[in-house]
């Protein structure tokens, strides 16, 4: 199933690594347009026209917690049956997932393509309904918000999307792609103070003023994905979720556009929530990792503790998975490699959901308790019963008899 | 004698109402028996045009193909469209980045191995089903006993490009070119496939041809690397040559913005600026000059040539001086 929609991005062929669910991340843009667009200007709120750091600033790498996630749960129904539809089970898209992200700190998800990222982001900022759980950003209960409530929350939790062309309006000028959230949220202020931010914005991201009047093809990918940043900026957000950012990008630009988001979060004491499958990427630009797998977190720590001493062993896996672009460490490279296919979401095994492929796998618990994501020290969480002793080296790698899955099923 | 020399190649394509477009322009490489050789560059580089040229399979109106490439001492570009064909399914094996449209929707996997081995190595109906079987075996497919009568869509990508692979190593062949056989797939995936197919090339001593646009994966795999912008090659040398001490602005700018794993949180990226489409005719200068910091005016007035140069061959009028080269690498 997860291999399929990837086949059908690269049928695109844009020659990168960017093998992410992109009918998926569509929806998305539309809904998040519609509610822009849909709206009328309830201009309860005042612009300031400047592009200061919103409330966050000078909170940077504290503990303060700006988002907290309690036992997220998305879950997409399977309908069967043409006249009478029915709902035949459930893709557990995001099945319990609990994290907090501090004020100006940038947390990492990574994981492969299926594994839940991009829904987790959307059901945060509810662009999707989450199923269950709670999302609390600045002590406000999101989860609960309806209507007008709910839209305006949204000025301040904005979404970045992987694909620049598919996520801007192609009939839309670089102006009105701009003005459109922030006149929905009240921003656009007189004529005069709108053209001096607009210009404002282009500056940010490193595009002169003439592209206000040009239109989203008359761009490069890397272009076209400031556009996608200066929208998001245009409503003085203060979380920002990138999905899959740069992975659709030409491999000599995706620096310029991190290095981008880079410098925008140390300006304007952003702070984000980077999803992307590639690691290295991950690992740049995030302060912490979380790492998923069909649904869920299996292991959570900073980014150099990720690196130096990953303990799940689905993150030893992929960290062993990463090819450097150095010999001399890739003939050292110790690969654990994983035998059989990911299972599927909407079937998911018992347990722990890595027993099929895990080989540290024990006879006892794995494949009957589910483990919980608990703190092993210095807030480095992991979801494994048995990592203090793979850690210790009391248990030992073995074979692992290879679980194919029905890509359907 | 290589396997394979590709001399001088060039591909025009030309279509009515457009100008002519080069797409692979004077690419000179070759291929010894049982080596990896490496062609490696951004999308729209010329990669995936070169080895369909190599194979033949570019379309016949519309692709000017010049040059030369001998397989074995035979010159493939003036072949038959039937003589060619018999070689691809005998001497020369391909494997896409996307397994399922290289696959028949609706033929069984055996029936794709079992036709090319009966085809090309005479086997009956009855020994082809076994020898799949076999083949299903070593490329690490589970239970391929049952699976040989599954239809591609019942497999995850990453099993649909093992058994891509199956297929092209059914012939034997002495060749094979894989073009970003992993860019589809997850990371664990690709570890997989990628582990795969060196060890099958090492058993087998077949020749791989491997096309990627990830620096990582040429870097652990290939024995000589190819560089390739705007169609041709810019940069060429043995893989600890190339990565230790890249000369070529073009190879050792992407070497500094690409982030590496096994660097430390915050280690600064140094993109190259610009985009491929800032770029000039290479008949003009250099097609790398709006993007190189070295670029002086030379660079947009003469097209530089490829010279033997510290090992290597390179591509460029001001290389990257010796002492700078060295990339940053882990700690
Ligand atoms: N709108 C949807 N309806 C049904 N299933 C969905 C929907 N969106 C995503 N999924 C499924 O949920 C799972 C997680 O998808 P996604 O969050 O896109 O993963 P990732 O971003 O990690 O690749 C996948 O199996 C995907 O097919
Ligand atoms: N059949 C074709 N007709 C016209 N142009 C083509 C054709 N195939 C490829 N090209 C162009 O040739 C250039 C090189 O393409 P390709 O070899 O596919 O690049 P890559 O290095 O990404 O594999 C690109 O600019 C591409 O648009
Ligand atoms: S709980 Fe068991 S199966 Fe799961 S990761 Fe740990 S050792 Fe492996
Ligand atoms: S020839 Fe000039 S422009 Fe081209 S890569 Fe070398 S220095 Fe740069
Ligand atoms: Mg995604
Ligand atoms: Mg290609």
């Amino acid at each position: 199933m997860t291999d399929k929609t990837a086949t059908t991005t690269e049928a695109t062929d844009t020659d990168t690594a960017g093998t992410d669910t992109a009918g998926a991340d569509t929806v998305g843009i539309d809904e998040a347009r519609n509610d822009a667009a849909g709206a009328d200007a309830a201009g309860a709120e005042t612009a300031t026209g400047t592009g200061e750091a919103g409330p966050g600033d000078g909170a940077v790498g504290g503990d303060d917690v700006l988002v907290t996630v309690e036992d997220l749960k998305v879950h997409f129904p399977i309908k069967r049956g043409i006249v009478l539809e029915r709902t035949a089970g459930y893709v557990y898209a995001v099945d319990g997932v609990d994290l907090t992200i501090r004020r100006g700190e940038t947390y990492g998800l990574v994981g492969e393509s299926g594994c839940g990222k991009t829904t987790l982001g959307r059901g945060l900022l509810r662009l999707v309904e989450p199923t269950g759980g709670r999302i609390v950003f600045d002590d406000t209960d999101v989860s609960t918000l309806k209507g007008e409530t709910l839209r305006k929350s949204r000025r301040r939790m904005q979404m970045i999307f992987q694909d620049p062309l598919s996520s801007l309006d192609p009939r839309q000028s670089v102006e009105s792609i701009l003005v459109e959230g922030m006149r929905a949220h009240g921003l656009d202020s007189g004529k005069e103070a709108t053209r001096a931010r607009l210009v404002e914005l282009l500056d940010s991201v490193g595009l002169p003023e003439s592209a206000l009047h040009k239109y989203p093809h008359e761009f490069s990918g890397g272009q076209r994905q400031r556009i996608g940043i200066a929208r998001a900026l245009a409503v003085e957000p203060d979380l920002i979720v990138a999905d899959e950012p740069v992975s659709a990008l030409d491999v000599s630009v995706q620096a310029q556009v991190l290095n981008l988001l880079e410098e925008l979060q140390q300006r304007l004491g952003l702070t984000y929530l980077v999803i992307a499958h590639d690691l290295a990427v991950v690992r740049h630009i995030s302060d912490r990792i979380g790492v998923m797998y069909l649904g869920s977190l299996v292991e959570e720590a900073s980014s150099d503790e990720m690196y130096a001493e990953p303990m799940h062993p689905y993150t030893k896996a992929l960290l062993s998975a990463v090819p450097v672009p150095d010999p001399t460490v890739e003939d050292e490279r110790e690969q654990i490699l994983l035998t059989g296919d990911l299972p599927s979401p909407a079937n998911p095994p018992t347990g722990c959901r890595f027993h099929t492929r895990c080989p540290w796998k024990q006879d006892t618990l794995c494949d009957t308790n589910r483990p919980e994501l608990r703190d092993v020290g210095g807030g480095h969480r992991v979801a494994c019963h048995y990592a203090e002793d793979i850690l210790a080296g009391r248990i030992s790698r073995h074979e692992v008899e290879p679980e194919l899955v029905h890509p359907d099923a | 004698m290589a396997l394979l020399d590709v001399r001088d190649l060039s591909v025009v394509f030309k279509r009515k109402g457009t100008r002519p477009f080069t797409a692979v322009d004077g690419v000179s490489f070759s291929v010894e028996p049982g080596q990896t050789v490496g062609l490696v560059g951004e999308s729209g580089s010329g990669k995936s045009v070169t080895s369909l040229a190599i194979m033949g399979l570019l379309p016949k109106r519309g692709a000017e193909v010049g040059g030369s490439v001998t397989f074995s001492g035979t010159e493939l570009l003036t072949l038959s469209d039937k003589q060619l064909r018999d070689r691809r399914g005998r001497d020369l094996g391909m494997v896409f980045q996307d397994p399922l449209s290289s696959l028949n929707p609706v033929i069984t996997i055996g029936l794709q191995i079992t036709e090319v081995l009966e085809r090309h190595r005479g086997m009956s109906r009855k020994e082809a089903r076994v020898e799949a079987a076999e083949l299903l075996d070593r490329v690490g497919l589970p239970d391929p006993g049952r699976r040989i009568d599954e239809y591609p869509h019942q497999l995850s990508g990453g099993m649909r490009q093992r058994v891509l692979i199956a297929i092209a190593l059914a012939c034997r062949p002495k060749l094979l070119i894989a073009d970003e056989p992993t860019t589809a797939l997850d990371v664990t995936i690709q570890a997989q496939i990628l582990s795969l197919l060196s060890e099958l090339v090492s058993e087998t001593d077949t020749a791989l041809i491997m096309i990627t646009h990830d620096l990582g994966v040429v870097a652990g795999l290939c024995d000589d690397v190819n560089v390739m912008y705007g169609g041709r090659i810019v940069e060429r040398a043995q893989r600890h040559d190339l990565f230790d001490r890249s000369r070529h602005p073009y190879t050792h700018g992407l070497l500094q913005s690409i982030p590496r794993l096994d660097a430390p949180r915050g280690e600064p990226l140094t993109p190259i600026r610009g985009s491929v489409s800032d770029n000039i005719e290479w008949e003009q200068g250099c097609a790398f000059a709006p993007r190189c910091p070295n670029a002086t005016d030379v660079c947009w007035s003469d097209p530089p040539e490829l010279k033997a140069d510290d090992g290597r061959m390179l591509r460029c009028h001001n290389p990257v001086a010796i002492g700078d080269a060295v990339t940053e690498g882990a700690l």
